[in-house]
């Protein structure tokens, strides 16, 4: 039997669905079920796990019934460079403490990489413009607990 | 004055508690930083408090709130001109507005325009203030008898009146519930102790941060979106505004929609799952029904406009009833206050009130002072606002993109909590592609350990008889009520309308 895919958006969310249900529901076989009256730790869970799956089944089933929209392409390079921008971030402040100043600047310079309309000295002055403000604001206004700068 | 204290010492005490000084000025900061996230498009309300959630555990509880309350109505009242001017949202609840606004700028009347849009506003602020002021203490009364059937069922309405609510599919909608509900408890169940779903990770113990989670899904996810629209051009056309004072006419054709606006604002704000979007758009959908020559929707009628705006505000306002007086948030947004409540040792619950009067009735008299700050920030002020529509995007998101790194890492100070917030983000993205919206899944993510937690003394005191829902009264109340709200959506007559109602603005 050959069903057609009339709405890739549904057929793709459902079968989401059913993953994320079949994923809860096989986490939660390790926690002990109880019974209706003493509820042990997987019986919400599990109970989740079954609700979702059906509706993903529905929902994918219906893809192939009713019309819908195929999937706009994803924006890869805005998605990977954002990315990046944020866990640099996390990186340079936390994992490497090279100070608030040097991860404000990493995360504004690499998120301006993603637009289209990239120039280096707009870029700086933004960066520029930024760690300004939320040093003002969050060391020296807010009294957040982060050092400036890795000498401290 | 004397009259006043004694026939509402509740109010007596709040406007005492919020006038002091540096309550009126967190109330000032809040509604400028609102009405700045309401100009700006890209960050709306939600994200935009996710992002300062941080910055408020230092501040006095009461501070912290009315802050964050100021933000949140702030933004609606900013949408509102963005809206007006240029065509663009700044608040997904200000989208109806773009159509006959819009037009009146065009015309010219802009001005205009923008006093309705504010004084309805502060109009239905006030009304929503004198609401929950008056229907606050017997809710909260009532609830004190609620034992965790009727929570349940309570929470079940919410839920599924977010989901008949939401744009698009009502099956994408409840499948979403059912995953916010999972990621609600992730974490160390409260009964057993055990860890669920939290892989080892020693930062999942506790739980996923609702910062991570709401700003990996509505700020992160947002961002990336938007970049791909490219730079959307802002035409404005409009540099200076002449003549803000509506005429005679203008308020003639204004106080009925404006009336009608505040009274069904009123109502979705106060149902849990709803709010000021849907409340919006069912009061356009009204407006444009009982006026005597709808041709004029669409060409600048003013009546589109003070319906509108009275109806996302009077929501925004009464979406505090339910949060304050039950301890249950009707929206995402609601969530983060109830959080900044819990954050700051205060249990969110109907016992608030009597506890914490100061808090409670000093933030309802903060709303309606804010609401008049607004209307001054955004009349006389409207030049700084049209300034700011001109910065373009791309200068936006890099300040968007550092102040949400900022907020997601001083929750706790942990690379871990960036990363997940990545994760998240990435998958919203998904969701954005695959047309499943978020906002359910955010509310059931707050609900999901209360759910589980009502559920479960539920069946015990029950022996594990699930008709305890039914044979309760008010349990079954909510449950049958949920049934209708469902029944008549589905109907295929309203089922059609209510795709014109919730997809046509998007073209808009």
């Amino acid at each position: 039997m050959r069903f057609k895919i009339k709405s890739q958006e549904d057929f793709w969310a459902g079968l989401m669905f059913i993953g994320f249900g079949l994923a809860a529901i096989i986490v939660a076989r390790d926690y002990p079920m109880g019974s209706t009256m003493r509820m042990g730790p997987g019986y919400f869970p599990t109970y989740l796990g079954a609700i979702m799956m059906t509706l993903g089944a529905i929902i994918s089933f219906r893809s192939t019934m009713v019309q819908g929209e195929s999937i706009r392409k994803f924006g890869w390079r805005g998605l990977f460079l954002l990315s990046l921008a944020f866990y640099t971030y996390g990186f340079l402040i936390d994992t490497l403490d090279v100070g608030f100043v040097l991860s404000i600047a990493a995360v504004v310079i690499l998120s301006t990489l993603a637009s289209r309309e990239f120039h280096w000295l707009e870029s700086l002055g933004i960066a520029a413009v930024l760690v300004l403000g939320t040093v003002a604001v969050f060391i020296w206004g807010l009294d957040m607990p982060y050092p400036l700068f890795w000498w401290r | 004055m004397e009259f006043f204290a004694e026939y509402f010492p509740n109010l007596t005490l709040g406007f005492s508690t919020a006038v002091t000084p540096i309550n009126l000025l967190y109330c000032f900061l809040g509604v400028f930083v609102g009405t700045l996230i309401g100009v700006l498009p890209g960050i709306g309300p939600l994200a935009a408090i996710a992002m300062l959630l941080p910055i408020t555990f230092n501040l006095p509880p009461v501070g912290a709130l009315i802050m964050l309350a100021g933000i949140y109505y702030g933004a609606q009242y900013g949408g509102s001109t963005t809206a007006i001017l240029v065509k663009l949202p700044g608040e997904s609840a200000s989208v109806v507005t773009c159509i006959d606004g819009y037009e009146m700028a065009k015309q010219g009347r802009a001005g205009p325009a923008l006093a309705i849009a504010a004084l309805g506003s502060f109009f239905a602020g006030t009304v929503g203030t004198i609401l929950i002021a008056t229907a606050g203490p017997p809710i909260a009364e009532m609830a004190l008898k609620f034992g965790a059937p009727e929570y349940f069922s309570l929470m079940v309405m919410g839920l599924m009146a977010s989901a008949v609510l939401a744009s698009g599919s009502l099956l994408k909608a409840m499948a979403m519930i059912v995953l916010g509900l999972l990621f609600g408890i992730v974490g160390t169940d409260v009964n057993s102790g055990m860890s669920r779903f939290a892989f080892g990770v020693s930062g999942l113990t506790d739980g996923i941060s609702f910062v991570v989670i709401a700003m990996g899904l509505f700020g992160f996810a947002e961002v990336v979106n938007n970049l791909e629209g490219g730079g959307s051009k802002r035409d404005l056309l409009f540099q200076k505004i002449k003549n803000i004072w509506p005429t005679l006419d203008d308020f003639k054709r204004s106080w009925r929609p404006a009336m009608r606006g505040t009274a069904i604002g009123a109502f979705f704000g106060t149902l849990p799952g709803a709010g000021p979007t849907i409340a919006s758009f069912s009061t356009y959908a009204l407006e444009k029904k009982v006026a005597k020559d709808p041709s004029r929707f669409g060409k600048g009628a003013i009546e589109g406009v003070a319906g509108p705006e009275s109806a996302n505000n009077a929501a925004a306002q009464c979406a505090f009833i339910p949060t304050l007086t039950l301890g249950i948030p009707g929206s995402g947004t609601m969530a983060l206050m109830l959080g900044a409540l819990t954050i700051q040792g205060i249990a969110p619950g109907p016992q608030v009130m009597t506890q914490n009067p100061e808090l409670f009735w000093g933030l309802i008299a903060s709303m309606w002072i804010g609401n008049g700050m607004l209307v001054l920030l955004n009349l006389p002020l409207i030049g700084l606002w049209v300034k700011l529509l001109t910065v373009p995007y791309r200068m936006l998101f890099p300040a968007i993109m550092c102040f949400m790194a900022i907020g997601v890492f001083s929750v706790n100070n942990q690379a871990l909590d960036i990363n997940m917030t990545l994760m998240f983000g990435f998958l919203g993205y998904i969701f954005v592609k695959l047309k499943c919206e978020p906002a359910p899944l955010i509310l059931a993510f707050v609900l999901g350990p209360l759910m589980e937690e009502n559920l479960r003394r539920a069946l015990l005191i029950s022996r594990g008889d699930p008709s305890v829902f039914l044979t309760r009264p008010i349990s079954a109340g909510f449950l049958i009520a949920t049934a209708l709200f469902l029944a008549v959506m589905l109907a295929p007559a309203i089922r059609k309308k209510r795709e014109q109602v919730l997809e046509e603005p998007q073209e808009a």
